[in-house]
């Protein structure tokens, strides 16, 4: 029994930590899959995700509403976004990383004077489930299979409907696509807020566990950084895998010597990853099928 | 005999294709603002003087990443790690070996040495992996942001060398600043004259060394493979040599500027190496110009000179400010502000002597 309360107990780190590095990471992930570039302001995309829709569950919106509001939202101020500084850049991939770092400086530090140094948060619904002496959150076993239901519409979105055509057009050869009536723009503009609303979503999703703080954003980019440049520019064979590996190795160090350790054991994972697969996992496997 | 001429030929790489400015004028014009800056202390306040050493400390890390991102194309964001590195590191060494004979300096040259060596591990896994440039930037910054996240935590009694105290999110404090031994009593180098000489002398040897070393061999090769590196490599050189090379002179830069910083305020915390302070050393180098290190320079101390004003008379927007200043530099002026007001005002001449 002992045995079987520790496996459990593992399995939860682990689902929890994947749960983390998939939705961190996912929104990141689709944006630098199709476009090659990294959002530096992923992060204040989460955080405006988490105080749309922490402020709207105040309003009296149910929760799940209130989630999917923090997405639009974000998703919404993606494309704005996208208008106005990437579209300019797209010749110039390096340039736009630096752009949405000014970006998320603007965003973070606005945020600090309009709205104040922190926000009075929603509590962590659904309270708490016993299993062999310990108890653990059902809201973060919701969490997991939000993280998996999020991977598995995205695969459906890509593989099923006519974005996801038109998009995989684009980014596999853009010219060509423009030249069969694609409108390329509009394809970016959606991809980019596509992103930003899943960053939204992964804020929502996880403002009730968190401090709402303007700089909250910075909290989800190490673990989104290290599981999209593990798993490459393929978020269906890249981000996926990586999350899972990251997340055993997250869940085992964090089991070991906590949170800070986890933190640096993916850093350490993911220098040595770079040395042996640059393209991280999903270069490997399309090399490999190629 | 042959001596003196190969002084002469690394003398003559001060001025070459890789740097802005050459000629009597400019060197004229250069003499004059050296002049300049050291008649300053004499008419300014100390408090004044103390405050220009602190922008001087900043200006080291400012043209190492001029070297890495705007001579070699690779995108660091995380030269805030060896800055944080190296105050870590001199703080530590001094407050164990005291600041007598002449040890801050040797503590310098540890702490300078370890951020340079810290570099040469980390730019080992990322050039010989050849990750591309993207990447580059987010590795480096998550090792910044993780760094500062380790040295926040470390606030309990165990974490301490020696009789440092390593204090957490509080920062760590006391150590003794530079100290030079000279006979008849050391020379304490506290925020004031000697301080501000020094360091400009430094600053000054640091900005002809890297003209030169960007005009030398290896900085042509290093434009090289910014502008192309298959062709770099297709040329017979080993790009990722050149590329380590010039990571590990940037970041020992600094990590200069974090030993030079630590000992100007005997403080240094982990907020040195969050994700604000890794943004500034990138607004600075791409608002002045970063492919070039006369307009960093300039640049740089510009706008850390506004940053300044503007925390001091509206702390808060500051940073909006920073932000915008970034993405307008990058959206309007891709090669720096410095660089498009010389290259306007050159239109503009140029214009009159065609009438």
């Amino acid at each position: 029994m002992d045995v079987f309360n520790l496996i459990f107990s593992f399995l939860y780190q682990f689902g929890d930590a994947f749960a983390f590095l998939v939705l961190s990471a996912c929104g990141l992930a689709v944006i630098f899959g199709m476009m090659g570039v990294i959002n530096l302001a992923h992060g204040e995309f989460i955080m405006c995700g988490a105080y749309v829709s922490t402020s709207a569950a105040q309003a009296g919106l149910p929760l799940a509403l209130a989630i999917v509001a923090g997405a639009v939202a974000a998703g919404i101020a993606g494309m704005v976004v996208e208008l106005l500084v990437i579209r300019p850049l797209y010749q110039r991939p390096l340039d736009t990383i630096v752009a949405t770092w000014g970006i998320s400086m603007i965003v973070t530090q606005g945020t600090l004077i309009v709205l104040g140094p922190s926000m009075q948060g929603v509590g962590t619904p659904f309270g708490s489930f016993a299993m062999g002496g310990y108890s653990y959150s059902a809201y973060r076993v919701l969490l997991m299979a939000a993280a998996v239901g999020t991977l598995g519409l995205l695969w459906l979105m890509f593989t099923r409907t006519r974005f996801g055509l038109l998009s995989r057009a684009t980014i596999q050869v853009p010219h060509v696509a423009e030249a069969m009536g694609v409108n390329t723009n509009l394809i970016y503009s959606l991809t980019f807020g596509l992103g930003a609303a899943l960053a939204g979503l992964a804020g929502g999703l996880y403002a009730p566990t968190m401090t709402l703080v303007p700089t909250m954003g910075a909290s989800f980019m190490v673990e989104a950084f290290v599981t999209v440049v593990v798993g490459g520019a393929d978020i269906f064979l890249g981000t996926a895998p990586a999350a899972v590996v990251l997340g055993v190795i997250k869940a085992a160090l964090t089991g070991w010597q906590g949170q800070l350790a986890g933190q640096i054991g993916l850093l350490i994972a993911v220098i040595v990853v770079i040395r042996i697969l640059p393209r991280g996992i999903s270069g490997k496997i399309l090399k490999e099928r190629a | 005999m042959a001596e003196q001429s190969r002084l002469r030929r690394a003398l003559r790489l001060i001025e070459g294709p890789q740097t802005i400015g050459r000629g009597p004028k400019f060197w004229i014009g250069f003499a004059l603002v050296l002049a300049a800056a050291c008649i300053y202390p004499i008419l300014a306040d100390s408090y004044d003087v103390g405050n220009n050493v602190y922008f001087f400390n900043w200006l080291f890390m400012a043209m190492g990443l001029s070297l890495i991102w705007g001579y070699g194309g690779s995108l660091s964001f995380g030269q805030t790690a060896f800055f944080g590195i190296a105050g870590y590191c001199y703080g530590v060494l001094t407050i164990n070996l005291g600041g007598a004979y002449g040890m801050t300096l040797l503590s310098l040259l540890l702490a300078v040495g370890l951020s340079a060596l810290f570099a040469a591990v980390l730019g080992y896994f990322m050039f010989f992996g050849r990750i591309n440039g993207v990447f580059l930037g987010i590795v480096s910054l998550s090792v910044t942001l993780v760094l500062e996240r380790f040295m926040a935590q470390t606030a309990g009694p165990q974490w301490a060398i020696g009789s440092a105290r390593l204090n957490g999110f509080n920062g760590m404090g006391g150590m003794p600043s530079l100290t030079i031994p000279w006979p008849g009593g050391d020379i304490v180098l506290f925020p004031g004259l000697p301080l501000y000489y020094l360091t400009l002398a430094l600053l000054v040897t640091v900005y002809l060394a890297l003209r030169m070393l960007v005009n030398s061999r290896f900085g042509n090769v290093l434009v090289a493979i910014r502008e192309n590196p298959l062709r770099a490599e297709m040329l017979g050189y080993d790009i990722r040599k050149f590329q380590l090379a010039g990571f590990v002179i940037g970041s020992a830069l600094a990590g200069l500027s974090g030993v030079l910083y630590t000992s100007w305020g005997n403080y240094i915390t982990p907020a040195s190496m969050g994700m604000t302070a890794a943004a500034l050393p990138i607004v600075w180098v791409a608002v002045g110009g970063r492919s070039d290190l006369t307009t960093t320079l300039i640049g740089s101390l510009a706008v850390l000179i506004v940053f300044q004003m503007l925390t001091i008379h509206g702390s808060q927007y500051a940073l909006v400010v920073m932000g915008v200043l970034l993405v307008i530099t990058v959206l309007a002026a891709p090669r720096g502000i410095v660089m498009g007001v010389v290259a306007v005002a050159g239109r503009l001449t140029r214009r009159k002597e065609g009438r």
